[in-house]
């Protein structure tokens, strides 16, 4: 696999870590429901899903990757700081 | 049909004319009391403890492909019963206990074979945590013994001894683990329920799960409807699939772990050995290839194939730890698809929905739980009742954070196990 990264270009996927699906955080004063659905539960998809990964070996930006989880294509790459993920303050 | 030497030499004598079909391909009944979804080594395991320790023998178990396809069928073959926690500990003792008697109980050779676990460590701290997790295994009642560096050595001599930033310092054994033939643990299975009137039904994908009034009622399938009273489900890598289709989503990320076969060798490895540097695990099939994995992916993934990064790091950690066998030949590599949970440890509960059961979560170790989670897995759906062997499999702790099994104390989050 291999990740466009929006600052550095085409990078190997060893330059990445991933953190997993990328859902809105819930505000700080949401209650359990809503922090047990961002913490724990997961679609789980298999076909495209919106993801974390961090270019830890490269611009150290956070990223939100569309992939395919049955093919491994990757789909759409952006910077996370850019998809409005942070939820309310 | 029973199978026995004598019936191995009778065969021999005449043209093995008299070998009939382990299991028949029957049409699905329009209802069942209950239908098992997925027919792998756990469905099947249930199914067959349903109809022999519960009596329930109306059961269907449906598969999209065919019987023991799946993660079955992709392991590593490793038994084991070397947990630390409370709730894992006693559950793998009970499975490791069933495993011990299983082929007498199938009439069915699964291959077992006890040759001993070794978990390597190579630092202080890891030694203490084998010392300490090898009592917390006596205490269960299983055995674990600590070896030292020279005892490591006169077992497996073709290990690195010289390595400086890996010593072995010794290894905490259990001598009643090993390996089982994985296929054969699918198929004894299923020979066994379908002998007590289990219907096993390939080819028959489940597209829908009927839920009335808060309550199961049936399942749409490839093959029609079918009436359920209760409807189980035992679908390992693709729980969530499954689960989505009753509009329950699960603490579950699906992620590829990849394993590894070696062209056919001498004997050398006579156990199940563990190097505590890169997960690495290996042992020696009775073909003689070297069958070896350690880490997932690390990524959510559903296509049962890795990326070359996690095949890189583990022939290194393999040439690391046996160097002698660096000029091995890898054979073929293939990727399962597990069911991981945010504690590492599964689930094995009823589900929000009346008549609706949870199995699954089993990480990367369901092929060690295979009979013990039919057995506990059957109790539950027989009874309605945990098993006292799996009181602790609950789905709602991950919801309350009360009861987490984090068996490597890496945190309960998704992604760390």
């Amino acid at each position: 696999m291999r990740i466009t990264c929006p600052l550095c270009g085409e990078r190997d996927r060893r330059e990445f870590y991933y953190k997993g699906a990328a859902l809105v955080r819930p505000a700080a004063g949401a209650d359990l429901d809503a922090w047990h659905d961002y913490v724990n539960l997961r679609e789980n998809p298999a076909g495209p899903l919106d993801e974390l990964w961090y270019h830890e070996m490269g611009c150290n930006a956070w990223l939100k990757v569309t992939r395919n989880t049955a093919t491994h294509e990757i789909l759409a790459v952006q910077l996370a700081s850019e998809a409005g993920l942070g939820g309310e303050a | 049909m029973r199978f026995s030497g004598w019936r191995v030499l009778r065969e021999g004598l005449t043209g093995n004319k008299g070998w009939k079909p382990h299991w028949r391909d029957p049409e699905p009944k329009s209802e069942y009391d209950v239908v098992i979804i997925g027919g792998g080594g756990h469905g099947l395991a249930t199914a067959y403890y349903l109809a022999k320790e519960h009596g329930i023998t109306n059961v269907a178990v449906l598969e999209k492909g065919y019987l023991g396809g799946g993660n079955v069928g992709r392991n590593t073959t490793i038994v084991r019963a070397n947990y630390y926690l409370p709730g894992n500990s006693e559950f793998y003792s009970h499975s490791l206990k069933l495993w011990e008697g299983m082929e007498q109980d199938l009439n069915y050779n699964a291959m077992m074979s006890q040759r001993g676990i070794i978990n390597l460590f190579h630092n202080d701290g890891q030694r203490d945590a084998a010392v300490r997790r090898g009592n917390s295994i006596v205490n269960q009642g299983d055995d674990a013994e600590i070896l030292s560096r020279e005892r490591v050595r006169e077992l497996a001599p073709f290990l690195n001894f010289e390595s400086n930033r890996f010593p072995i310092m010794g290894g905490l054994m259990q001598r009643r683990a090993g390996t089982a033939r994985h296929d054969a643990v699918a198929w004894g299975y299923a020979r066994g329920a379908d002998m007590r009137g289990v219907d096993l039904i390939q080819n028959c994908e489940v597209t829908g799960i009927d839920v009335e009034n808060g309550r199961v009622v049936g399942v749409q399938t490839a093959r029609g409807p079918i009436c359920a009273k209760k409807v189980a489900l035992a679908a390992a890598g693709r729980s969530g699939q499954v689960a989505a289709m009753a509009g329950l989503t699960l603490p579950i990320e699906s992620h590829v772990l990849q394993a590894f076969v070696s062209e056919g060798l001498k004997p050398i490895v006579d156990h199940v050995i563990t190097f505590a540097e890169g997960h690495l695990y290996i042992s020696q099939s009775d073909k003689g290839g070297m069958v070896f994995g350690s880490y997932l992916d690390f990524y959510s993934s559903y296509a049962a194939r890795g990326n070359l990064p996690m095949v890189e790091h583990t022939m290194e950690t393999f040439v690391a730890m046996v160097p002698a066998l660096s000029k091995a030949r890898l054979l073929r590599s293939w990727g399962g698809i597990m069911d991981m949970t945010p504690d590492g440890s599964p689930i094995i509960d009823h589900s929000p929905i009346d008549g609706l059961y949870l199995n699954c979560g089993w990480c990367y170790g369901g092929f060690k739980a295979t009979p013990g989670s039919g057995s506990v897995y059957a109790h539950l759906i027989a009874t309605d009742r945990p098993h006292g062997a799996a009181t602790k499999f609950k789905l709602d702790r991950f919801r309350s954070g009360v009861g987490l099994m984090d068996e490597e104390g890496t945190g309960a989050q998704h992604n760390l196990h």
